[in-house]
């Protein structure tokens, strides 16, 4: 330890507290440094057998040095991740211990008191910053209102122009993008893989998630294609203006969640329901059930893909869907 | 011309120049920056308390992710584009897949401690983050926001924010099917703010979900522009702490006017790099013993697929459960319409954080406090606030608990409906008990704390004439703690009893003997 280490950088001793908070800062310059003897119980270590926890630490730092070693070795030998992890956290371990020890025992025992330098400012200091600021010399800028907002025009302006390159460039207007989706009128409903959905594809109670041609994948085509359990193999009708649109036992929702999109992957054939795996959202679906949502934060049926069967037996789309698929946007409006 | 006006500088010569051979290193650099004319920074004193390690931990936590984000940028591919996967990984071999995805995939596999600084860094995020929340509760139950330190209390709640929105981004750099689904929740998020949502969305993502740019864009934010801005308000941070001192707790010695700690150098130096060393070690050993987001158990994102019970990061769970715990309702204006992800997800945080920048203000409102402050509160002694800190704590912790409610109500058997409609309710009226409830033990702490603290002798005596006098005696012999009302006088009297500097000769001038306590 230096001779002259001095911990309290000011006559800390007792400071009487109304005095100090006002007394001008230079009152309280950190100069005055007041010499200390190194003999103070404060300077002691704080350790009361200071060899014994000289050797724990010297016993921590070597463990940590085995440890990095290990590390090196398990790297060099391409070892599992655990062997990694276990040699470097454990070289961690035994150099931070064996620190905090030292710091804790073998330094100076303290406690060590100063005077706080964070009083609140003075307002002759505050006076006196602002003069400074505004008024150096009449000159600087206290009698240039006129420029100032010339200048704060330019900046304005410039930040609403800066705005074009840094977020229109970004990507398109939004304009009709959430209205339509891939699929049109004659669409063929096709699987992931690419192949044309036949009608005789799905058993009851079948379930296949389907796209229009030429978006395979799609995340805004993709449709959920039902066969209900129950019904006769003739037109389900969800809704009464819907009457064609369930051929054969055959329905069609969009997949996209109205909730916050996402896929409406699961159907419990049993109850003839549609679940939303990510906040549980359920919709009723089969005859008279419009993929109405019963449970959940869904707000919104699914809409519903007109289908009828072609000539050869294909399931095609009669019509694209007939509202925006998905969760709701400002644009949208109540329908 | 006129003259140009000398500034007045003080025109100090280095104190000696020095041209002798073989200074030491330091000397040779102090002749260029002077430090040796601060050698007070050395003594800064930090208060000793286990509770202010905790913003320490969050900084650490910050330092690890940033060295080991570093080595995972050498490797991952910020890239949507869909590529093949041939490598050691069996089961996907043959895959397409994003080759950001393959890119994690090779870091897992291929690239030497890749895995383990891949766990390393996304525990790092987990434990930033929580050792944030935990340290804000420090903050905010010990009343260290008070004037003067109100802004600092600001700038850490954008800190926070600003980490949890990063280890979103980050959790979603993997392309793999559970955080893409959360990408897909985000995209609707943004989708959902009035009258800005469409555009902002479309703009974000180039067109419609997915839009095959967000993983590079995403990237920039997480480890440029994300980490930057943390960067720069840490410092903040720290120049404010500095500044302003650290607060301490009342107790015997303490006062507003002074600080009572360890020094910078040696002991907090090495104490608190020694805590860095072990919050290092605790991270790599997590990465080591415990699995963390295994991205190839999950496989690519697909955008029509979905995996049942996913789970995101802890930190996303409240709001993961206020998703699911908003009821449908959406807001139809002719015309327009406000969508019902809005409320829980955009307004929800943006109230959070609204209470949270304004609560030293209105804390100021109600107990017209307006003091400076460097005493910390026990939580006890100010029962308000603590019971709207309880009270707060435990809607997000059911807000989190219900972000789970599909694989929780499944363990216990409830059916999903029953389970919801009983959170929805928990989570409105257990704040309010819980609240109560802490207000009544604060209550009987103080109570508890009056009754058998301040006793003190009656000094009986009897007078010559016979008769007993009763007169107040003193304290009880071993009592400790002052009371917290007036330990400001207690410490006043008892700082002169802890500080080394009663040891030295007297003070030659007489500022300072001025300031001496009577
Ligand atoms: C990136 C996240 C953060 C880091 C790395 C960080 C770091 C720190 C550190 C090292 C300290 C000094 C030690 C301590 O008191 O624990 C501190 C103090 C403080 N922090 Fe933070 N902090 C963060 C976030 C926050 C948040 C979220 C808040 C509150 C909203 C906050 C408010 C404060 C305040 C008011 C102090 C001064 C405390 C006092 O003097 O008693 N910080 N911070
Ligand atoms: S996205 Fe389907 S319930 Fe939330």
């Amino acid at each position: 330890m230096p001779e002259d280490f001095n911990p309290g950088t000011e006559g800390s001793g007792g400071v009487e507290g109304k005095a100090t908070e006002h007394l001008p800062k230079g009152t309280i310059e950190p100069a005055e440094m007041v010499e200390v003897s190194i003999d103070a119980p404060q300077f002691q270590v704080a350790a009361a057998h200071p060899e014994r926890v000289e050797r724990g630490i010297a016993v921590m730092f070597l463990v940590g040095l085995a440890g990095f070693m290990g590390f090196g070795a398990s790297y060099w030998q391409n070892y599992s991740n655990f062997w990694l992890g276990i040699t470097l956290g454990v070289g961690f371990f035994g150099l931070g211990i064996g620190m905090v020890a030292w710091g804790k025992y073998l330094m100076p025992r303290g406690p060590f008191s100063e005077a706080r330098h964070s009083a609140a400012p003075t307002p002759e200091e505050q006076e006196a910053f602002l003069t400074d600021f505004t008024s150096r010399g009449k000159v600087a800028i206290e009698r240039r209102g006129f420029l100032l907002k010339l200048l704060g025009a330019a900046g304005g302006v410039f930040a609403i122009v800066a705005a074009f390159p840094l977020l229109r460039s970004l990507g398109p207007l939004p304009k009709m993008l959430f209205y339509h989706t891939a699929w049109k009128k004659g669409s063929y409903l096709m699987t992931a893989e690419g192949r044309k959905v036949h009608e005789d594809d799905l058993e009851k109670g079948g379930v296949l998630t389907v796209f229009p041609q030429g978006d395979i994948g799609g995340a805004l085509s993709q449709t959920m294609l039902i066969r209900v359990e129950d019904a006769s193999y003739g037109y389900v009708v969800t809704a009464p203006h819907r009457k064609t649109w369930g051929p054969k036992g055959y329905l069609a929702f969009s997949k996209v969640c109205t909730h916050a999109g996402c896929p409406v992957a699961l159907y419990q054939k049993a109850l003839n329901q549609l679940l939303c795996p990510c906040h549980q959202s359920i919709f009723d679906v089969g005859p008279g059930r419009p993929a109405t949502p019963v449970f959940g934060p869904a707000p919104r049926p699914l809409p519903q893909l007109p289908l009828y069967i072609d000539s050869k037996g294909f399931l095609r789309a009669q019509a694209p869907y007939d509202e925006p698929v998905g969760p709701g946007f400002w644009e949208r409006g109540a329908n | 011309m006129p003259e140009p006006v000398r500034v007045a500088r003080s025109r100090r010569q280095p104190a000696h120049t020095s041209a002798r051979r073989g200074q030491s290193a330091f000397e040779w650099l102090d002749d260029r920056v002077r430090a040796s004319k601060h050698r007070q920074l050395l003594n800064h004193i930090f208060p000793d308390h286990w509770s202010f390690m905790l913003g320490e931990m969050a900084m650490y936590s910050f330092i690890f992710l940033v060295v080991t984000g570093i080595f995972l940028t050498m490797y991952f591919k910020p890239s949507d584009t869909m590529v093949v996967y041939h490598g050691s990984y069996a089961p996907l071999d043959g895959t397409r897949m994003p080759e950001a995805y393959l890119s994690m995939l090779n870091l897992s596999f291929r690239v030497r401690a890749g895995l383990l600084v891949r766990q390393a860094h996304h525990w790092a995020a987990n434990i930033f983050i929580g050792a944030i929340v935990v340290h804000m509760m420090r903050v905010f139950f010990t009343g260290a926001f008070r004037r003067p330190r109100e802004l600092n209390w600001m700038i850490g709640a954008t800190m926070l924010a600003l980490a949890i929105f990063n280890g979103f981004l980050g959790y979603s750099l993997g392309d793999d099917l559970v955080s893409g689904i959360g990408v897909r929740i985000a995209y609707s998020i943004v989708e959902s703010i009035p009258l800005v949502g469409s555009y902002l969305a479309v703009w974000l993502w180039n067109g419609t979900f997915p839009g095959h740019i967000i993983t590079t864009r995403f990237f920039i934010f997480h480890v440029l522009i994300l980490p930057g801005a943390i960067a720069a308000l840490l410092a903040l941070h720290l120049a404010f702490i500095w500044t302003q001192e650290h607060t301490e707790f009342k107790k015997k010695g303490a006062s507003e006017q002074t600080i009572t700690g360890t020094p910078l150098w040696p002991g907090f130096t090495a104490k608190s790099g020694g805590f860095m060393l072990v919050v290092f070690g605790v991270l790599v050993t997590l990465a080591a013993v415990v699995q963390i987001d295994p991205v190839w158990q999950f496989g690519p994102f697909v955008p029509f697929k979905a995996t049942d019970a996913a789970q995101p990061d802890w930190y996303m769970g409240w709001l993961e459960g206020a998703l699911r715990l908003w009821p449908n309702w959406e807001v139809n204006l002719p015309g327009h319409m406000i969508p019902v992800v809005f409320f829980p997800a955009v307004l929800l945080p943006l109230l959070t954080w609204a209470i949270i920048y304004a609560w030293p203000s209105l804390e100021k409102r109600f107990t017209g406090d307006r003091d400076r402050h460097n005493l910390l509160d026990h939580p006890r002694d100010r029962p308000g606030r603590t019971a709207f800190g309880v009270g707060a704590l435990t809607f997000y912790f059911l807000l989190f608990v219900a972000g789970g409610d599909d694989v929780l109500s499944n363990f216990f058997h409830f059916s999903i409906e029953d389970f919801v409609w009983g959170m929805r309710i928990t989570t409105i009226v257990l704040p309010l008990v819980s609240g109560l409830v802490a207000y009544k033990i604060c209550l009987e702490l103080q109570g508890q704390r009056r009754r058998t603290a301040r006793p003190r002798f009656l000094i009986v005596e009897r007078a010559e004439s016979g008769y007993y006098a009763a007169t107040d005696g003193l304290a009880v012999p071993g009592e400790e703690e002052p009371d917290p009302l007036d330990v400001e006088e207690a410490g006043n009297r008892a700082a002169e009893a802890v500080s080394p500097l009663d040891e030295r000769p007297p003070t030659p001038s007489g500022t300072t003997e001025s300031r001496r306590a009577p």
